[in-house]
């Protein structure tokens, strides 16, 4: 039986070694979080750095003991049993020190959360809606408003046996056709909301990720330091399509945003003149949806 | 020898005769006994954890590459779906069900279980439970595919198999809350002389305190699928926010019982550690007294931590600080398990036999899930790590290497009292250190995927994410198919073997009551009282 499964676990391997020697060079083997273009996302990288390097050290001492006990305390040695049940001083040492060190955690943490929460001061705001499965994005204020759903080469490569290699396609299953655009260094605020069933908005990037549930208008914020084409996903279960509806944002210069804004209203005006009837129409069906919401208590 | 002695004794053996097993398949199903119950429950569990396992292999097969190769994302939301209802409430809670029917009778010198036909009745539910939901699967429309937490709006998007799924939870609830009931009134009251509160096998205690949260967790959560139920079928809109109602509503409620459903699979696992390691390291376990109030703790603690589950879901600011510093707290307990576990092995005479192999791996593993748990509990952190595999890895370190492993060692630890005979250790080494191998290699890269930004429960994934999802779905299919080793190690081990003595390890004769009694263990056990000084 042994001989058997040795030779069975190197047919194993050697298949798995086959199968890793085939990922494309270009696959990153990715072990940690970004640091973000933005100061909240930066934050959080530097308080995950901090409870990680915490539960680093922690794992090393106790693992340490545990090795040392495992090694040493062998009966194959001749270790022979001590009697002692307990200690009080050593029971009080390890529960008093955790709780130092979770205090002293708590107090960054909760001062990074008290400046997530604060959405004061926005420069502009932005709301996001998720659909099974696309977002809409309305620019409050500035009546621009558009669908971002899965780009067209994604979409035809992600069907069930396409045939068509996923690493052919750029940006595979993070690509949509309208993405979102905000100028740099500018305070943005999203509401986020949706009209079917719970999704959820995400950049990592940004280090924001806020449920979009319909009946609540959450709120996020970010100002990204960096221009840049920034990628997310829906992350929240949201139905057979889950995995198919990316978040995709372009940060640009505050020039290149101004005049992309002016082309996306020129275009709305455009398209409104001979369609009027039909303008009308969703602008009715959006300001129903809209009264619909109840603002979720701040 | 007098005639009459002689003859006094054959009366006796003819009147313990008529309390045997009935014969065929009539014994198992009408069966009272608290040993044959508990090993329908492990055996039921054991189908179960194979059959949720196949579903893992089909989601990991999926996410071997990028690109859909096999399945419908329709049918992979299902699968991740079934799989987690499976292995939560018919495999790892009935399994440590079994370990309670077999063993706190053993444990506390009882004759059997308080209440013997309720106890057959919960086993049987939890059968017709499951068959419902396999059937769920075969509805128009589909299986259940909302995830196992069933969030609306979205599950009452699903078709026929709706109905089948929630009284399906319906049954497995009923049959949990009797289980825990039939546990509790068995240790209040049937308890040896002398064997105090403060006494009981750390097993028995784990329990204990596992089977009040379940009671007060399961009709909570009942409630809730019903109240989906009635917003399904009969228009009202307690979770739809267009007739009022909100659909946060329904995960504060789930949660309230999710987050103590999470201890009551990962106490009563505490508990077979807490037996095993005393007993190869051939010395007391450190420090009961604060075990057990450290497992009270955990209990209390996990009513009161429910949203660090929901912090996505923009919650006010108190509510974010309360939950966050509320599961900070849960590790302090946890922290002087670890530490009492480990200051049991120190300055032990420690041996390595398979039970001992396991919950050393629980020991490590389960403390990697802890970490990871800790650091989702830091709220601003958690809102990268949330809905991403990050989760997954850590959920998944907590329940396989921590539940499943200890349950495993369980088995390992009280088979040979149950069978009479020693299994093939070679061949359970082998099973340990495979299992161990590949549970690594299958959940430690999809801490890697989280971080890099992978969200859970999607059919397909970008390209980046390739190669940690490929080393996964390696280790998903090597630790599966090591797990035939299992009960093909527990068959050989009924059919025959070495004799296994009374007290079976070498470390294990102070250690508890079931070890006391023969092994097999007789059909009926401490049918006078035993007394424990
Ligand atoms: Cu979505």
């Amino acid at each position: 039986m042994p001989m058997n499964m040795k030779r069975a676990l190197g047919a194993i391997s050697a298949t798995a070694l086959a199968a890793l020697w085939s990922v494309p060079a270009a696959a990153a083997w990715t072990l940690n979080l970004r640091e973000g273009v933005t100061e909240l996302s930066r934050e959080i990288y530097g308080l995950h750095m901090l409870i990680l390097w915490v539960c680093v050290v922690i794992a090393v001492a106790v693992f340490s003991v545990m090795i040392y006990s495992i090694a040493t305390f062998r009966k194959s040695k001749g270790a022979v049993p001590a009697t002692f049940e307990h200690n009080t001083r050593a029971e009080i040492i390890w529960t008093v020190i955790p709780v130092v060190i979770l205090v002293a955690m708590a107090v960054p943490a909760a001062r990074t959360l008290v400046k997530i929460e604060d959405t004061r001061g926005a420069d502009m705001t932005i709301k996001a809606t998720g659909y099974q499965w696309k977002w809409q994005y309305n620019y409050i204020d500035e009546d621009v408003s558009y669908f971002s759903t899965l780009a067209q080469a994604s979409n035809e490569a992600r069907q069930v046996n396409a045939g068509i290699d996923v690493h052919s396609v750029d940006n595979y299953l993070l690509e949509v056709d309208n993405p979102l655009v905000v100028p740099v260094n500018k305070k943005v605020r999203m509401l986020v909301t949706a009209a079917d069933v719970i999704h959820n908005w995400w950049v990592p990037d940004f280090g924001m990720k806020k449920d979009a549930i319909p009946g609540y208008i959450n709120e996020l914020w970010f100002r990204a330091d960096k221009v840049g084409t920034y990628r997310g996903q829906c992350a929240e279960l949201c139905g057979r399509d889950h995995g198919f509806m990316p978040v995709v944002v372009r940060v640009v210069e505050q020039a290149e945003y101004d005049s992309w804004l002016a082309s996306q209203k020129a275009a709305r005006q455009a398209a409104a003149a001979p369609a009027a009837q039909t303008a009308a129409v969703t602008t009715t069906n959006a300001l129903e949806t809209t009264t619909v919401l109840v603002a979720n208590a701040e | 020898m007098s005639a009459s002695q002689t003859h006094g004794h054959a009366a006796a053996h003819d009147h313990h005769d008529e309390h045997g097993p009935a014969k065929g398949i009539l014994r198992w199903l009408t069966t009272t006994n608290h040993k044959d119950i508990g090993t329908l429950y492990l055996v039921f569990s054991l189908i179960m954890f194979f059959v949720g396992g196949t579903m893992a292999l089909v989601i990991r097969a999926e996410l071997f590459m990028p690109g859909m190769q096999l399945v419908d994302p329709q049918f992979f939301n299902t699968m991740t779906t079934v799989h987690a209802l499976i292995m939560v409430f018919g495999a790892v809670m009935p399994a440590t069900v079994g370990l309670a029917n077999w063993m706190i009778p053993l444990q506390i010198g009882a004759p059997d279980m308080a209440l013997p036909r309720m106890n057959n009745f919960s086993f049987w539910l939890l059968v017709a439970a499951f068959s419902l939901l396999i059937l769920s699967l075969f509805m128009p429309g589909g299986g259940p595919a909302a995830g196992w937490t069933l969030y609306p709006p979205l599950v009452l998007q699903t078709g026929d198999a709706f109905p089948l799924a929630i009284f399906a939870i319906h049954l497995a609830g009923a049959s949990s809350i009797m289980g825990a009931i039939n546990i509790i009134v068995t240790i209040m009251n049937l308890r040896a002389p002398g064997m105090t509160l403060l006494k009981m096998p750390m097993f028995t205690w784990t329990w204990l305190i596992t089977a009040y949260l379940l009671i007060a967790v399961m009709p909570v959560f009942a409630g809730a699928v019903t109240m989906l139920l009635t917003d399904h079928f009969f228009h009202t809109t307690f979770f739809a926010a267009a007739g009022g109602g909100d659909p946060v509503l329904y995960q504060h409620i789930f949660w309230f019982f999710g987050h103590p459903e999470v201890y009551i699979m990962i106490l009563p696992a505490f508990g077979i550690v807490s037996e095993i390691i005393p007993t190869f390291s051939r010395k007391k376990l450190f420090g009961y007294d604060a075990m057990v109030y450290a497992t009270a703790s955990i209990g209390f603690l996990s009513f009161i931590v429910w949203a660090h589950h929901m912090f996505t879901v923009g919650m006010p600011l108190a509510g974010q600080m309360f939950f966050m510093l509320s599961t900070m707290l849960i590790a302090v307990p946890t922290g002087v398990k670890v530490f009492n576990w480990t200051a049991t092995m120190w300055k032990g005479s420690l041996t390595f036999e398979p039970p001992m192999l396991f919950a050393l791996a629980f020991l490590f593993l389960f403390t990697i899930g802890g970490f990871s748990g800790l650091m989702m509990a830091i709220a601003p952190v958690d809102f990268q790590y949330h809905d991403t595999y990050f989760i997954v890895a850590h959920f998944h370190y907590v329940l396989v290497p921590g539940a499943v492993f200890a349950i495993m060692a369980a088995v390992y630890y009280w088979l040979p009292k149950w069978t009479g005979h020693l299994y093939d250790i070679k061949l359970a080494n082998w099973h340990f250190w495979l299992s161990a191998i590949f549970v690594n290699l299958l959940f430690f890269p999809q801490h890697f995927l989280g971080l890099a930004g992978m969200p859970r429960r999607i059919p397909d994934y970008s390209t980046q994410f390739a190669d940690w999802n490929m080393v996964s779905s390696i280790g998903a299919f090597g630790f599966g198919l090591s797990q035939l080793l299992f009960p093909y190690i527990v068959v050989k081990c009924v059919r025959g073997g070495a004799r296994a003595s009374d007290h079976v390890w070498e470390g294990a004769y102070n250690h508890g009551l079931e070890w006391t009694v023969p092994s097999p263990a007789p059909y009926h056990t401490f049918e006078v009282a035993p007394v424990v000084k």
